[in-house]
């Protein structure tokens, strides 16, 4: 299996690779529940955090994940519009890269920033959100949570409801439960999943109505309803939670023992009943958590073990050591 | 790299026996059984912690719990393992706080192994008292550690190897003495 | 007196393609004939080589005034030269814009030590900004060539109307950036499944098409000149050609990476990012038949350099452009001749009759005529290195390509503007 060295999208990872990283976040999993929460495993590392867009959650993720494993952060809260002029990207990064850090996590309102970064910096580069591009470590965590809750990644049908075209999230679902042949339904208002989308991935469906889209899932994931749109007209409200609001009605033309995610964080009232967000079939919370595992095991795989180039030490045998 | 087969230190038989002296002793020299708990250090400790306790069962009719512990994310020397450390999940499902542990592995070189054991115990809670039983102690001590336990004490050098290969692991029960060759 | 002796000779206009020699005196072809001697001539082998009239480029961007950083006319007439064009239109989105005739003659008298000739089109609205007219008639009078606000589309139908009315008793032709503002809004590259796939913001084909469509129409109503732009979509070509056949004064031109690339080659590199974008598979072939049967009517670079800390950041903040001289002979060799999609008299009319054309201007290898040849090999093996060109800037997505054959030699006024 090829060794990780970015982790850039969902695109270019195997199924191989995914298993392993999903794998390796479950002692991460345990490790949240043990009284004392810290390791010294990537004691004296340093990990950038550079966020170019608001973010609460993903943040404080990544962050927490750094310390738990014992490395220091480095803390960039640049918020940019993309009408802010200032430094550019190529200078804002090689000024963190000055200081030496052993990886950055990076949030972008660019697409394709992780990668530019990743091209000219010499250390693991870890994306966390890509303009409407990929949001990876989310794609992993929901991935985790999923067959944590229904046993395999495989053969399920899975909804997908809101606002996908911009939606960085959905598409790095889509690239993952698709390579593990799972069936994706997208929907939502018309011009927010255009036909393109089937294109993605195979088994991408797009359906109008919710109703249809709900018939026999296995798994809902519902989308927050983006407000800030550049260029775009919004749609109403009351529009959106007369058509796309998932509400215990809706959700019983699901299969019953259907899960519900959703990336966080929810406008409870409008793309999801408050019922349905704290009801029993919600896995919001476990979400949270793995996202934890998941960034951890990614920090400690990535930043942690040798460079690549370097060989087996003679200590390799599991028994010869100590 | 290659290795040569020097001699075997103990064969399935002496394993056997050996084990079930080691068990003996702990129940001995332990003061009773009441907070007592076997912890096998992944990989080989163990099954030699899951023997013991089972020797500890049908001889003494003593009942010891056996956790196993992975000291992946507590090593010290992470960056010369190897290019993809993999974790694996540690299980201890009785608590930690105030039991009278016995480590369990199977070679003492080092001492980093237990000293990193030791920090994985402790971000559990807080046991009483922390001893280590290896089957073979072999020298060559970094840390200022000790084996109170002890199946047999062995003098090697810095390029030999002590191989113990158990059934459940190597399908062969013995443990031999090997040497790195240039 | 210059001999070129030994060439191939192929001239359009006269649909001559013949083992000839041109005999150039002073500024002018003197003559054009099989086996001539001049005794005081230089002489020029062109034993192998094709020699046609010079080529002209109808869109670039010089950069000058305003964003020398980019390109200069001294270092962007030096890559024409070296790309075999003899003379080059240049666009007026320079700062400040050339929408009247004092910075025309600034760009005409920087011109008088340039490579190549220098023909400028002046902006059709004052700044371009699509409100009032630009001072056109001045601007004639201090040469310009044709008007256009490129880098926008002209600014409203009405606009639209008022310029070509103006224009066509100058005898300017009206030149379009084909865009609707709306349907453009933000994008970065053309809409489809890439940009889907890369979440990248898309532009619709319509974009472009609407518009051609309404300076169609407009143009319908006014009897002016019209040539559109850099065209890049079937759809925008099939309005041209409805035009065409009901007789209206209607042109257009491609640039080579739109018959080359497709929006298929766009990954996050921005040496792929242009306006208009890299379209699909089916409009670049549709292009490639428009190039074949005279629907299309000149091959244009819309050379467009960028200096290279501007185009080195994300995606979304790159400018569009890409430079483009001197690889545009190469590509259209590579691409339409040797794969046997266009005739090489085809390819010659679209770099010579073809853009003067749409100027009202004559091409054309005969006596009296303008010393103006470009020498070319069809087979020269070649790899075009960015970090070789005579350009400022190196923004081009054809670093590093090997081409079958370039051009060698490019004169200009009876003189080598560019020679092996």
């Amino acid at each position: 299996m090829q060794r990780l060295q970015h982790i850039l999208g969902i695109e270019g990872l195997t199924t191989e690779q995914i298993t392993f990283i999903l794998d390796q976040a479950k002692p991460f999993q345990e490790f949240q529940r043990y009284p004392l929460k810290k390791l010294a495993t990537l004691r004296g590392k340093t990990v950038a955090i550079a966020f170019f867009e608001s973010s609460t959650r993903t943040r404080i993720s990544f962050t927490t994940a750094a310390s738990r494993l014992g490395a220091d952060t480095m803390n960039l809260q640049a918020e940019s519009s993309s009408l802010k002029k200032g430094e550019s990207l190529i200078d804002t990064v090689r000024t963190l890269e000055a200081m030496r850090p052993d990886g950055i996590v990076i949030r972008h309102a660019a697409s394709g920033a992780p990668e530019f970064v990743a091209e000219r910096l010499a250390i693991p580069v870890f994306n966390a959100g890509d303009g409407t591009h990929e949001h990876p470590t989310q794609g992993l965590l929901d991935a985790l949570t999923i067959r944590d809750k229904k046993g395999s990644l495989e053969g399920w049908n899975i909804t997908i409801i809101g606002d996908i075209l911009h939606s960085r999230v959905a598409r790095s679902n889509i690239h993952l439960l698709t390579k593990f042949g799972s069936r994706i339904t997208l929907c939502g208002p018309a011009m927010w999943v255009p036909r393109e989308l089937e294109s993605l991935a195979p088994n991408v469906r797009r359906v109008l109505r919710i109703e249809d889209a709900l018939t026999g899932a296995d798994v809902v994931i519902v989308l927050r309803v983006q407000t800030e749109r550049l260029h775009e007209p919004s749609i109403a409200a009351e529009e959106y939670i007369l058509q796309y609001q998932l509400t215990p009605e809706r959700l019983r033309l699901a299969k019953p023992d259907t899960i519900v995610l959703h990336p966080g964080p929810m406008i409870r009232g409008l793309e999801i009943d408050p019922a349905v967000a704290d009801g029993p079939q919600s896995c919001v919370l476990e979400q949270v958590t793995n996202g934890l595992a998941v960034r951890m095991a990614l920090l400690y795989h990535l930043i942690g073990g040798a460079p690549a180039d370097a060989p087996h030490p003679a200590k390799e045998r599991s028994n010869a050591t100590d | 790299m290659r290795v040569v087969e020097k001699r075997q230190l103990l064969s399935g038989e002496e394993i056997s026996r050996t084990l079930t002296r080691l068990a003996h002793e702990i129940v001995e020299k332990s003061g009773g059984p009441k907070d007592l708990a076997l912890i096998g250090v992944r990989r080989r400790g163990i099954p030699l912690a899951e023997r013991i306790a089972s020797i500890m069962q049908q001889s003494a009719h003593v009942n010891v719990p056996v956790g196993t512990l992975d000291i992946t994310l507590y090593r010290d020397d992470l960056s010369t393992v190897g290019p993809q450390p993999v974790v694996h999940s540690s299980e201890i499902t009785f608590g930690v706080d105030d039991r009278d542990l016995v480590v369990v592995d199977d070679v003492l070189y080092t001492g980093r192994t237990m000293r990193a054991a030791m920090n994985g115990l402790f971000d559990l809670g807080r046991p009483r008292r922390i001893r280590l039983c290896v089957l073979i102690d072999r020298g060559h001590r970094e840390l200022p550690i000790e084996a109170t336990f002890i199946g047999r004490t062995v003098e090697t050098s810095d390029t030999e190897i002590v191989e113990v290969r158990l059934n459940e692991i190597d399908n062969e029960e013995r443990v031999m003495l090997v040497d790195r060759v240039a | 007196m210059l001999l070129i002796k030994n060439g191939r000779v192929l001239d359009p206009a006269s649909k001559t393609d013949a083992a000839l020699d041109v005999l150039l005196d002073g500024d002018k072809i003197a003559n054009a004939g099989a086996n001539l001697s001049a005794p005081d001539a230089e002489i020029f082998d062109a034993k192998g080589l094709v020699v046609a009239p010079g080529f002209i480029d109808l869109h670039c961007h010089l950069r000058e005034p305003g964003q020398e950083m980019s390109e200069t006319i001294e270092t962007g007439t030096r890559a024409a030269a070296r790309g075999g064009f003899t003379a080059v239109c240049c666009m007026p989105n320079t700062q400040p814009v050339n929408d009247n005739a004092s910075v025309t003659r600034g760009i005409i008298e920087r011109a008088a030590a340039a490579s190549v000739r220098v023909w400028p089109i002046g902006a059709a609205s004052l700044g371009s900004k699509g409100e009032a007219l630009a001072e056109i008639a001045a601007m004639k009078q201090a040469g310009i060539v044709a008007v256009s606000d490129d880098g926008k589309p002209i600014a409203s139908a009405r606009l639209m109307r008022q310029v070509m009315d103006y224009c066509n008793p100058l005898g300017l032709p009206v030149i379009d950036h084909c865009e609707d503002p709306s349907l453009f809004a933000g994008g970065v590259m053309r809409e489809g499944p890439i940009s889907t796939r890369l979440g990248l913001k898309g532009i619709p084909a319509q974009s472009e098409s609407i518009c051609v469509g309404r300076d169609v129409e407009v143009a319908l109503l006014t009897g002016a000149r019209l040539h559109i732009a850099h065209m890049s979509s079937a759809k925008s070509l099939e309005y041209v050609r409805a035009a065409k056949r009901a007789g209206l004064r209607v042109s257009c031109e491609v640039t080579p990476h739109h018959f080359t690339l497709t929006d298929e080659d766009v990954r996050y590199d921005t040496r792929y990012k242009m306006n208009p974008p890299l379209a699909s598979r089916a409009d670049r072939d549709a292009l490639i038949e428009g190039l074949a049967d005279g629907s299309i009517d000149a091959i244009a670079t819309d050379h467009a350099p960028h200096h290279a800390a501007s185009k080195d950041v994300e995606f979304d903040r790159a400018p569009f452009g890409i430079t483009g001289f001197e690889t545009a002979l190469a590509l259209g060799l590579s691409e339409l001749v040797h794969t046997k999609r266009l005739s090489l008299m085809r390819l010659v009319e679209l770099f010579t009759t073809g853009p003067a054309g749409v100027l009202g201007v004559e091409r054309k290898i005969a006596s009296g005529q303008p010393g103006d040849l470009t020498i070319f090999s069809i087979e020269r093996e070649w790899t075009f290195r960015s970090s070789e060109s005579a350009s400022k800037s190196r923004n081009t997505p054809f670093d590093d390509r090997a081409f079958r054959g370039a051009p060698v030699a490019t004169i200009v006024a009876g003189r080598f503007a560019y020679r092996p």
